[in-house]
């Protein structure tokens, strides 16, 4: 799988308008991934099951101080999924659910922020699935860890919209439609360009 | 101690409805393990775990009835071994209505599969998900369902023995409708 750090830290930088960070400010960049959850819950037969991804990567560009400018994105390797037992992990990859085969990843690419107070934001942006790109919004919170930064957020993202679990899995009366997405983001201040 | 003359026809039915409950569930339980995974095996996963809670239930009831209403005494002349047979694997058969759907539960918790009992009210986990006790937990499911089938296998044959070669009341009382 190939992530385009490169290519997207340029984007972030001409999104910032290449402005140079100012002095003091902390801009949060590296996403940790050990440190870092994506996770989700679904409903089989009205039973919750736990589920995450986890292998995934991330890049933001986060300043507290100017959150308007942020960015992020998320890259999940699909071959990391976890859907709560291995008969359904084996279920899952195949082409009625992510087809990871020929969808390997999916990402989240923000085009937004608003701030909705108190730490609290509204992000924005696209979100592809098994090849399907729709415009995605979560409410995410901020708050300082140490010298990182998490971000915490939970959404209802809607299988069928991005066609996970098709033909005989396509009815919701087993597998309910609504799946809660949990994430947690715990990201490193840039660092120091001296 | 004074012994009834006959079972209750609550104990009766009841004995018949668990009876044939149980061996419902047990063929299910059988049949779903090596369904390909779709919709239709975790429904039927489903139906056996919520028929699996409602048959606790059901013996947990039976049980207090039992408490409450003694069965008749054995035929005169049984053996006394027979006796001590008999009344073991009673009590066995008891232990394991209760044993088998104890262990379902817990491992559907360990498993991580949550039993919410016809889809509304859910169980509380008493186990935390852990795939080693999971699958512990299913090998007692199964070798606990094993020595039941065996028992009830060795319980119904006695049953048609005291029948056909004793020729005695035993299989009639619980099966009022054999009389003539
Ligand atoms: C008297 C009640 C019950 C009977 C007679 C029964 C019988 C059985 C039998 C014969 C099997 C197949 C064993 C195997 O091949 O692994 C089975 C599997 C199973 N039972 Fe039960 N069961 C009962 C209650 C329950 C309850 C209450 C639950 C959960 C709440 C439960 C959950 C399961 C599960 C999840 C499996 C499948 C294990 C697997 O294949 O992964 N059972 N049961
Ligand atoms: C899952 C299947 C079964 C279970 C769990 C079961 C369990 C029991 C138990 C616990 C008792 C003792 C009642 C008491 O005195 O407290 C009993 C009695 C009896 N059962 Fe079953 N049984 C099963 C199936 C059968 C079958 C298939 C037959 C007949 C072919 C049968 C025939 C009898 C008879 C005749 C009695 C009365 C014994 C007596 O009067 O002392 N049972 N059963």
């Amino acid at each position: 799988m190939t992530i385009r750090h490169h290519h997207f830290l340029r984007l972030s930088a001409l999104a910032l308008g290449l402005a140079p960070l100012a002095a003091g400010a902390v801009e949060y960049t590296q996403v940790l991934p050990e440190k870092s959850a994506v996770a989700f819950t679904y409903r089989q037969m009205n039973v919750p099951v736990e589920g995450a991804f986890k292998r995934f990567k991330g890049q933001l560009s986060f300043d507290p101080a100017k959150p308007a400018g942020a960015r992020a994105e998320l890259e999940i390797d699909m071959a990391g999924v976890d859907a709560g037992s291995a008969e359904a992990n084996e279920e899952v990859a195949g082409k009625l659910w992510f087809n990871t085969r020929a969808f390997p990843s999916a990402r989240f690419v923000s085009t937004g922020i608003q701030p909705l107070g108190k730490d609290r934001y509204e992000v924005t942006g696209r979100m592809t699935i098994k090849g399907r790109t729709l415009d995605a919004r979560a409410p995410a919170s901020f708050r300082q860890d140490g010298k990182n930064a998490v971000f915490e957020g939970a959404f209802v993202l809607k299988r069928a919209d991005y066609g996970i679990g098709e033909g005989m899995w396509a009815d919701f009366g087993t597998v309910a439609n609504e799946v809660q997405i949990k994430f947690r983001l715990v990201a490193a201040p840039a660092p120091d360009k001296k | 101690m004074d012994r009834p003359a006959a079972y209750t026809l609550t104990a009766i039915r009841l004995h018949w409805l668990v009876a044939v409950a149980i061996i419902g569930t047990f063929a299910v339980g059988l049949y779903m393990h090596d369904l390909p995974l779709s919709p239709r095996k975790l429904q039927i996963y489903s139906w056996h775990k919520w028929a699996g809670v409602s048959l606790f239930l059901l013996v947990l009831f039976r049980l207090a009835w039992r408490i409450g209403h003694r069965p008749p005494a054995e035929p005169e002349g049984m053996p006394a071994w027979q006796r001590k047979a008999a009344a073991a694997v009673h009590h066995t058969l008891y232990l394991l209505m209760l044993a088998v759907p104890l262990s379902g539960w817990l491992m559907s918790s360990a498993k991580g599969f949550q039993t919410v009992w016809f889809g509304i009210v859910p169980l509380p986990d008493l186990v935390a998900k852990n795939k080693e006790l999971g699958d512990t937990l299913q090998a007692l499911h199964m070798a606990l369902n094993f020595t039941m089938a065996a028992l009830v296998v060795a319980h119904a044959g006695a049953a048609l023995k005291h029948h056909f070669v004793d020729r005695d009341d035993v299989l009639v009382r619980m099966l009022p409708f054999l009389k003539k």
